[in-house]
């Protein structure tokens, strides 16, 4: 049976286990991954981290939780009350619905029924991901507007821009993968992942996906929405309490949500390392939760240890990044997969597919040696006697300064 | 390597606040020029080499001191709370002069000083100091309060966990102050040592409590000022 048709047998109830299963998960692992951040950040920078409340300090951020939710819930006077209320269930909810389609576990057996640790399976899974994702940003573009407060608004236009940018690139990153496994259903490209994981073969791809998660989850060095020297909190500037919480929750499961779907896609999701394959059965096949969840925490100890170790990107860069290179090596990417794929299924022999992707990079190769050599050549120091092109504040005792003056010739003319 | 003229010009800075006049376009000529190299970026093999600072980071002993649970030591002369000292039979070493309160410049000390009768000998010589107060929300811990005193009466010690929920709370008195009595003491006021006076005590001639002064302090109930 393939795991749809698994699936699909579920009882009602297992549904319904399933799904209290997995907004469960997803809240303990927030608590948990608050905590982790903490104090593997905190490492980077020679402290400890939080650890007083419980044995390691584990228990801090349910501390905080409900110290948060403890708090006065304001809503301003000029923000729009409906929107406001509304804009962090939306982005709470979206979240935690991207967890229904990640493969867990492979078949198991829960309660005396043969099923796999997925909510479901749709054949469009992945798509239905990045849907979701895509509801989210109305969370947040909607918190930014109705708070009726400057900060908030830019933070939250910066945000929606920033993860629709960044979508554009995951999705593409996501093609190859598709084209690879001949599926968007995540089981089918977990199951494809048996041999050879994708992080091998499509190695590009997973870079793409790794760079644009981070900018898709608004995380350092991609926070500028929340960028607290210029936006104070970015979109969630007037939320406080329960609603802001629910922000704060939001933000940890889409981290969560985002390695999930890279385990799944490019990890191998929940099989074993290679040379491990015989852990897989252990215990009745339960064993494989361990496998999934330590590559998820792979990826989130990338988020920290990128937080830990970059600084914050300029918006104009990050956007020129989006746009000019990841999308383009995407797309570059995937034309390369695509005919390799299909010279490889007219049959060519595998001289001939090989010949073709040597082209390939040899002619990407000399483009980027010519592309250097022009790069370089737009370096080179000015000739003696010419100024820079480009205008300068004005001086103390200079009337008129601009880039057409000769200045610093002995004999130069006055303007 | 990109280079890039930046233009300084060595005009003297009194003039730049002067309003212009018509013909300073003419000291175009005099500016001189400063050529700078300016590095480009790093490469990225060079740059991801910070990854990898992070990383060893981690495993790093962490210098962070478990402040309430562990308390590190200060250095020996690090400037707390202060003390009222006391000669070794028991009197107390202030007299009540004042000076400290002049020496400081903002005011945090406050004394008033009070004769030392036969039946009420707190410090060797005619005066003592009756109030004495220091208030620790002005006190700068400089010190110079502590040069200021010429029977040494007034010292500091390392203890700084001064923090409380009051301002009254922070104004230190007198029996705040004082220096523990130890044993060997005997509790003022008494009589000075037999056979002294107060020039003996401030040239350090007394060594110890004469029971003629009254009960020697035996050490052995926790060290009460009064």
């Amino acid at each position: 049976m393939t795991t749809a048709q698994l699936i699909a047998n579920d009882p009602g109830w297992l549904i319904t286990v399933k799904g209290l299963l997995v907004f469960i998960v997803c809240v303990l692992l927030t608590l948990m991954s608050v905590w982790g951040e903490r104090r593997i950040v905190a490492r980077m920078q020679e402290r400890p981290g939080p650890n007083r409340v419980g044995p390691f300090g584990l228990i801090q951020a349910l501390a905080d939780g409900v110290k948060l939710a403890l708090k006065e819930d304001l809503i301003p006077a000029a923000a729009d009350k409906i929107v406001f209320v509304i804009a962090p269930i939306i982005a709470a909810t979206a979240c935690f619905m991207s967890f229904a389609v990640i493969p867990v576990t492979g078949p198991v057996t829960l309660f005396g029924h043969k099923t796999v640790m997925q909510l479901t399976d749709i054949p469009v899974g992945v798509l239905y991901v990045l849907a979701i994702a895509s509801v989210g940003v109305y969370g947040i573009v909607l918190a930014g507007w109705s708070s009726g407060s400057t900060y908030p608004l830019l933070g939250g236009l910066r945000s929606s821009a920033q993860v629709i940018s960044y979508e554009v690139a995951m999705g593409l990153s996501l093609v190859a993968v598709f084209i690879y496994s001949g599926s968007m259903s995540t089981s089918d490209i977990v199951g494809a992942q048996n041999k050879w994981w994708n992080v091998v073969v499509l190695f590009p791809s997973f870079v793409i996906y790794v760079i644009s998660m981070v900018g898709e989850t608004n995380r350092a060095p991609f926070d500028l929405a929340e960028a607290e020297g210029e936006l104070v909190g970015g979109f969630h500037t007037e939320y406080s309490s329960l609603k802001f919480a629910l922000f704060f929750l939001a933000e940890y499961v889409n981290i969560i949500a985002v390695s999930a779907l890279a385990t799944t896609l490019f990890l191998g999701g929940y099989h074993a390392l290679p040379g491990l394959g015989f852990t897989e059965a252990w215990l009745g096949g339960w064993f494989t939760i361990v496998w999934f969840f330590l590559k998820v925490n792979f990826f989130f100890f990338i988020f920290m240890w990128l937080r830990g170790s970059l600084p914050r990107l300029r918006y104009d860069q990050f956007m020129k990044f989006g746009w000019k290179v990841l999308i383009p090596a995407s797309l570059l990417w995937i034309m390369i997969v695509a005919s390799l794929r299909v010279i490889q299924q007219n049959g060519a022999s595998r001289t001939v597919a090989l010949a073709f992707a040597l082209g390939i990079v040899i002619i990407v190769m000399a483009i980027s040696s010519v592309f250097e050599k022009s790069k370089k050549e737009a370096r080179k120091p000015l000739p003696e006697g010419e100024a820079p092109n480009f205008p300068l504040p004005q001086l103390p005792g200079v009337s008129s300064f601009n880039a057409s003056t000769k200045a610093h010739t002995s004999g130069g003319t006055n303007e | 390597m990109h280079q890039q003229r930046l233009t300084l010009q060595e005009a003297p800075m009194s003039n730049s606040l002067e309003p212009k006049k018509s013909g300073a376009a003419k000291d175009i000529n005099d500016v001189s020029y400063v050529e700078v190299e300016q590095p480009g970026p790093a490469s990225l093999g060079k740059q991801s080499l910070g990854f990898w600072v992070t990383f060893k980071t981690m495993f790093k002993k962490n210098l962070s001191v478990q402040y309430p649970d562990v308390k590190a030591p200060t250095e020996e002369r690090f400037h707390g709370r202060h003390q009222l000292n006391r000669h070794p039979d028991g009197l107390e070493k202030c007299i009540g002069c004042e000076l400290c309160a002049w020496a400081f410049p903002a005011d945090a000390i406050y004394v008033e000083g009070g004769n030392n009768t036969p039946g009420n000998q707190v410090s060797p010589g005619e005066r003592h100091g009756a109030v004495y107060q220091i208030n620790y929300l002005r006190c700068i811990f400089c010190g110079l309060c502590v040069e200021a005193c010429p029977t040494r009466a007034l010292t500091m010690t390392n203890e700084y966990e001064l923090a409380d929920d009051s301002r009254e709370k922070l104004i230190f008195e007198k029996e705040d102050l004082l220096a523990p009595l130890r044993a060997g003491m005997v509790m003022p006021p008494h009589p000075m040592y037999p056979d002294m006076d107060e020039n003996n005590y401030y040239r350090g001639e007394v060594k110890s409590a004469d029971p003629s002064q009254g009960p020697i302090f035996d050490g052995t109930t926790a060290g009460e000022a009064k």
